[in-house]
């Protein structure tokens, strides 16, 4: 049985439709992605899913329950890291998350969460002294005191430096090793792409594409870039070799079967003793794939 | 871990970073003393006609006023800034998405305030008993004043709650909250006191909000006759906790309101 079940879920503020029919579906020991750009919609479905607030119509199920009334056991059962919240800033960091553990029948042990969020030298500082990296990985601690078996992460890394970011992988990497289900939604492309086994993309309250990463929205099947510099004076490129476009002083072409254009290209740079400068061979990354995806986005009214 | 033992744990944290926060455990404890140093030292020792005939001696007046202040502001105040600050910082939505009933976590912050309301209450009376000669409850007047205490700071801790749901943010808090506390500490005869000549108005005024009942069973269960202490006193501020928990109850927020 799915974690996470989502049929058709909308959600309306006022005249605002923020969550226009979702489906969505998340199996155990998966991280799964929402990924979208601000205002796409994706804090309105967590914070759904989380319990805080509730749907408009469509079906959900988390761990088997209604979110929209949640139980005291189920609640026993979430980690919940939310886009911006705050713990006591006189605790100490081990007492905020001895804090937390004890709301739980069953907590992890408080050493070890401060571990898991590489926080072990700052265990006696006071949350008010720590930066807002430290302040974000004690959120995570602080939701994975009471050893839950579903995590949500609304944007764990906004705000990080690069690699305070890598820091924050590693750590969801890590409750993956531990067999956590992980719930994240990002506006950071990469970050789906290092964390997630499947990802939804989400905008303007819909899902635009679904899948893991790597074939996301057909990725695998888009034609390849060929990409290189034309010395001056080289001379028109044979038509055979297709679509060809100019960027940024480069030459591109799009190659439905790359290994012949590459062939004929390169043999007519070597027939001619031309250097093809930067010469690259790129499938589109998932950013592009993205991009595409949500470019709707502006231009709307 | 079940919700007794749970609630007193959270009233050992919160006791905790309440000790931590030195500015606001200084002007909780501080300004009642405070007060009552500057209003005595200001005013003399004379005497004070509060109703016809009865008189008490200013010093002593204010002992007791200070000790219902005190009171006022470790509940009341401090509830409604201390709360409406936690949820502006998003704890209070954070505890929500936990297992803690809300009410278990709430009990342990008004539990934790009526803590310090308490010990406040007794280093003013024994400030009073020290400095200004103020004689201690003792007996059935120790009952009547631990009781007078108790009820009022479940009462004032209610009103307290409640009051956060009047606060839009949290740098509005302290505006909002003097704004209501400040009139009726003045309606109440706390700062200046309500004597025999005081206008007719001020002194209906006073009776309908839960302060000067509160003010006046603190003094007559403290000093005993020729202050008659009445329930009913009692009975009125319990009036106004009961309407303070169930307004809490309708509008209570958990989340920033932005």
């Amino acid at each position: 049985m799915s974690v996470i079940e989502v049929r058709g879920l909308r959600k309306r503020y006022g005249d605002v439709e923020a969550v226009r029919g979702i489906e969505l579906s998340v199996e155990a020991g998966e991280v799964f992605a929402l990924l979208g750009p601000n205002g796409a919609g994706k804090t309105t479905v967590v914070e759904i899913l989380e319990g805080y607030r509730h749907r408009t119509s469509g079906e959900t199920s988390v761990l088997g329950r209604d979110p929209a009334a949640f139980d005291r056991s189920t609640r026993e059962r979430i980690g919940i890291v939310l886009q911006s919240t705050g713990v006591d800033p006189f605790l100490t960091v081990r007492e905020t998350v001895e804090l937390y553990a004890g709301y739980y029948p069953q907590p992890r042990e408080i050493d070890e969460v401060i571990e898991i969020v590489g926080l072990v030298e700052k265990r006696d500082t006071r949350v008010a002294r720590l930066s807002g990296g430290q302040q974000r990985r004690l959120d995570v601690a602080v939701a994975l005191a009471g050893d839950p078996e579903l995590l949500f992460l609304d944007e764990p890394t906004t705000g990080f430096d690069p690699g305070a970011r890598r820091n924050a992988w590693q750590i969801v990497r890590n409750l993956v090793d531990l067999g956590k289900t992980v719930f994240l939604t990002t506006h950071y492309m990469d970050e789906a792409q290092a964390l997630a086994n499947r990802v939804a993309v989400i905008s303007r309250g819909e899902v635009v594409a679904e899948g893991p990463p790597s074939t996301l929205a057909g990725r695998h099947l888009s034609e390849t870039t060929i990409r290189f510099g034309l010395p001056a004076g080289a001379g028109s490129l044979p038509e055979s070799l297709g679509v060809i476009r100019e960027r940024d002083g480069f030459v591109e072409l799009i190659a439905p079967d790359p290994v012949r254009t590459l062939h004929e290209l390169t043999g007519w740079a070597l027939a001619r003793g031309l250097a093809l400068e930067g010469l690259e061979v790129a499938r589109p990354t998932l950013e592009d794939v993205y991009l595409e995806l949500t470019a709707t986005e502006e231009g709307e009214p | 871990m079940n919700d007794l033992r749970l609630t007193a744990r959270q009233v050992r944290f919160t006791n905790t970073a309440f000790w931590r926060n030195p500015a606001s455990a200084f002007f909780t404890f501080v300004f009642p003393l405070l007060f009552l140093v500057v209003f005595t030292a200001l005013l003399g020792s004379g005497r004070l006609e509060v109703a016809p005939g009865l008189f008490i001696e200013q010093d002593r007046y204010y002992v007791a006023a200070m000790g219902a202040f005190g009171l006022v502001s470790a509940t009341y105040t401090n509830l409604a800034m201390s709360v409406t600050f936690s949820r502006d910082a998003g704890v209070l939505k954070r505890i929500r998405g936990t297992p803690i009933p809300g009410w278990v976590y709430l009990t342990g912050r008004v539990l934790h305030a009526m803590g310090i309301a308490l010990l406040l209450v007794a280093i003013t009376a024994a400030f009073g008993a020290a400095v200004y000669g103020a004689d201690l409850p003792t007996g059935l007047r120790l009952g009547q004043f631990f009781s007078t205490v108790v009820v009022g700071g479940a009462a004032f801790s209610a009103l307290g709650l409640a009051t956060t749901s009047l606060v839009p943010n949290a740098h509005a808090a302290p505006a909002v909250v003097n704004a209501i506390v400040l009139p009726l500490l003045f309606l109440s005869g706390i700062f200046i006191p309500l004597e025999a000549s005081s206008p007719h108005w001020i002194v209906i005024v006073g009776d309908l909000f839960p302060v000067k009942p509160f003010a006046e069973a603190v003094r007559a269960s403290f000093y005993g006759p020729p202050f008659a202490f009445v329930w009913s006193d009692l009975a009125v501020v319990a009036g106004w906790g009961v309407a303070g928990l169930l307004l809490a109850v309708r509008f209570f927020s958990w989340e920033p309101r932005r």
